[in-house]
């Protein structure tokens, strides 16, 4: 056991997993040499050689499209992309095979594969590496999409993401990469696809949310704790699809009231998914009406705006007084 | 054989001759100042927390400017992130670039035919292409050109682009500046190609390879593929050799994948210093003049982010603005709630 930050949790799971199971190979813009943007996959180049660490050429729909065939073909592929908003030239392939070749070929062949993608504001990056784009990924049957919020989840995650026999993202919230350290265990865990997480318990109100937006509930709750003794009970997603609408459910009809939070913008966000479902499952035990606290309906800024579109402890707290003050 | 020879002004006699006035040279080599200079304050802003990720185009000033010189004003400049050098040549203010590297705007500057610098690599090619059947349907004597680097030559978007280009026999133009890098990825892990250029011929497309850092090869090849453009008779894609002196961006650590020597060996080949010796053989050029042309740079630069810098913070109803010509109601409203919040 030792202390890790995301990055770190993340690499050590990468390498563990490479020599634990030799079909496993990594692909991607500048993932060997440069051990990746963020260095994910710092070393593994000298540790595991090029034929299982492959700097491919700058084609993202040639990164899923050749890993598809290389699950296919009997291998492990686990592709980065570099940053979320490029991943957008794959969609086709994603969405018109990666997603659906097991349903096409009546459950004869899978796409036993991941992909690992930064995302998220904050880090006052360039026009475009921003995008929160999980709401359009969690729209594609045959694809499971995660998020972890904490070092120990993404080991979990990543790890449960690599033995699915079938294709999941894994979207990495980029501010949270070095954020902070916790004991992650060396030993090989799972965080079962599926599955959310009661951060804290509560009794008052439920707070569900996902990934960066995670740290700043806790902050939220803390000063309404403090302020106004208010018991906020928060709940990490952390897998979008397949969605855990059992310990969704069962929080809110336990508090009777929900606060829904993510970075990506209102409109056809996946907060609209999470609020039906919550309403299916707990309608009569509600006591006030569901807030969304979101971005704007407006493309990622560039970032001198970024203060002001990704959502914050005020934001958060503000939204939580509104179904409090409700009766 | 090598289809595909590097065509250069200087260095090489008679290669190529320049068609223009030495006085054009003289003033793109000012340019070419000016933009290290900008450069060298960016990063220095950067550091200081001023400015956010940064792309500099050090030892890349002869494609950017002389590129951009061979336009004319109508023509489409279709930029990527590292093009600020072009945009300013084709009319860009200053200070937008810096705005730009500021995080506090788009790379776009009404009046000016050039549109926001393309962050998605290869994307914008086919904007380009585009632009060229606009401007070929409204009888318009002028072209447009993307830029972009040898990375983007991987991409789908770049084949379908010189694709559309060649079947279409638009007036367009694909400035490839092959810098030998792609972040970390060297060209020869990019491509089995031998060289770029020759890819237009699999489009049946115009395929020249140019000199990089020989400011008026540059000059003169973009002029020439330009006048074949209006004349009608089809693109070009213009491979022009050059070298990333500096980091990809203010993120990048190129120690990670590339020796101090081989930058050694690349900046011998300063396309500033090149351009300087030339001018100053053809007595156009003194030190004092060079000393000059770098006091009055660099005043210009600091004048420039003293005036963005002086603009206040900036508005949250402009994040709404302009994401629909009319706003629906709903954003509308989210604009106020944003705007309730900002008076809190
Ligand atoms: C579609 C897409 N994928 C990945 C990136 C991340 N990225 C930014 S620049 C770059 C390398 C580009 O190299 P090249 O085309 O040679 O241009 P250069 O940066 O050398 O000017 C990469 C991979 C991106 N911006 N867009
Ligand atoms: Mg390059």
């Amino acid at each position: 056991m030792s202390e890790k930050n995301m990055v770190e949790a993340l690499h050590d799971t990468l390498s563990q997993m490479m020599q634990h199971d030799p079909r496993l190979v990594l692909l991607g813009e500048d993932i060997g040499v440069n051990g990746g943007v963020f260095r994910v996959t710092d070393q593994l180049l000298t540790q595991f050689g090029s034929d299982r660490v492959i700097d491919t050429p700058l084609a993202e729909s040639a990164i899923v499209g050749t890993a598809l065939g290389m699950a296919i073909g009997g291998l492990r592929p686990v592709c980065e992309i570099q940053f979320l908003g490029f991943l957008y030239p794959a969609l086709d392939q994603l969405i018109s095979h990666v997603s659906r070749i097991r349903a096409r070929s009546a459950g004869a062949l899978g796409a036993a594969l991941v992909i690992r993608a930064p995302f998220g504001g904050g880090i006052r990056a360039p026009e475009q590496h921003a995008d929160s784009a999980e709401g359009y990924l969690t729209t594609i049957p045959g694809l499971k999409v995660a998020i972890p919020s904490s070092p120990a989840d993404a080991k979990g995650l990543l790890i449960a993401a690599i033995e699915d026999e079938d294709p999941v993202v894994l979207l990495e919230p980029i501010r949270l990469y070095r954020l902070g350290r916790e004991e992650v265990p060396d030993t090989l865990y799972r965080v079962p696809l599926g599955t959310a997480r009661i951060v804290q318990p509560g009794r008052d109100v439920s707070v569900i949310t996902y990934g960066a937006m995670v740290p700043l509930a806790r902050a939220a709750a803390t000063q309404l704790q403090q302020r106004y003794g208010w018991d906020v009970e928060i709940v990490d997603v952390r897998s979008l699809s397949p969605l855990d609408e059992e310990t969704l459910g069962q929080s809110v009809r336990k508090t009777g009231r929900a606060v829904i939070v993510h970075e990506a913008p209102l409109t056809g966000g996946f907060g609209a998914e999470i609020l039906a479902t919550v309403t299916e499952q707990a309608f009569w035990w509600l006591k006030a009406p569901i807030v969304r606290v979101t971005g704007p309906d407006v493309p990622f800024p560039p970032y001198a705006w970024e203060d002001w579109y990704v959502p914050n402890v005020s934001r958060i707290a503000h939204a939580i007084g509104q179904v409090m003050a409700e009766e | 054989m090598n289809q595909y020879p590097v065509v250069r002004v200087m260095d090489v006699e008679g290669t190529l001759a320049f068609s223009s006035s030495l006085e054009t040279a003289l003033h793109i080599y000012q340019d070419m100042i000016l933009l290290r200079a900008f450069d060298e304050k960016t990063l220095t802003l950067q550091r200081q927390g001023r400015v956010g990720t940064f792309a500099p185009s050090l030892g890349q000033e002869a494609a950017e400017i002389a590129s951009a010189y061979a336009l004319d004003r109508q023509d489409w400049m279709v930029p990527s992130y590292r093009d600020h050098g072009a945009l300013y040549v084709h009319g860009l203010p200053l200070d937008h670039v810096i705005l730009f590297a500021m995080g506090r705007s788009g790379s776009y500057a009404a009046g000016v035919r050039a549109l926001p610098s393309s962050i998605p690599i290869a994307t914008h090619l086919l904007h380009a292409v585009g632009l060229a059947y606009a401007l070929k349907q409204q009888a318009e004597p002028a072209i447009a050109m993307a830029y972009f680097g040898d990375g983007a030559t991987s991409e789908g978007d770049f084949h379908e682009a010189l694709n559309f280009a060649g079947v279409w026999q638009v007036p367009v133009l694909f400035f490839c500046q092959n810098n030998g890098w792609a972040i970390s990825t060297p060209v020869h892990r990019q491509t089995h190609s031998e060289t770029l250029a020759q890819k237009a011929e699999a489009y049946g497309i115009a395929g020249v390879r140019v000199d990089g850092n020989d400011a008026l090869a540059v000059y003169e090849v973009v002029r020439q593929a330009r006048e074949k453009a209006i004349q009608g008779h089809g693109p070009t894609l213009i491979e022009a050799v050059t070298y990333r002196a500096g980091p990809h961006t203010t993120a990048d650590d190129p120690t990670r994948y590339r020796t101090s020597n081989e930058v050694n060996i690349h900046t011998a080949q300063d396309p500033i210093r090149r351009l300087g010796e030339f001018l100053i053989q053809q007595g156009l050029l003194t030190k004092t003049l060079k000393e000059q042309m770098m006091r009055d740079s660099k005043e210009r630069i600091n004048e420039a982010v003293g005036r963005v810098e002086a603009q206040g913070a900036v508005m949250v109803g402009d994040m709404f603005r302009h994401v629909y010509q009319t706003l629906p109601t709903r954003i509308q409203r989210q604009w106020h709630e944003w705007e309730d919040r900002s008076h809190e």
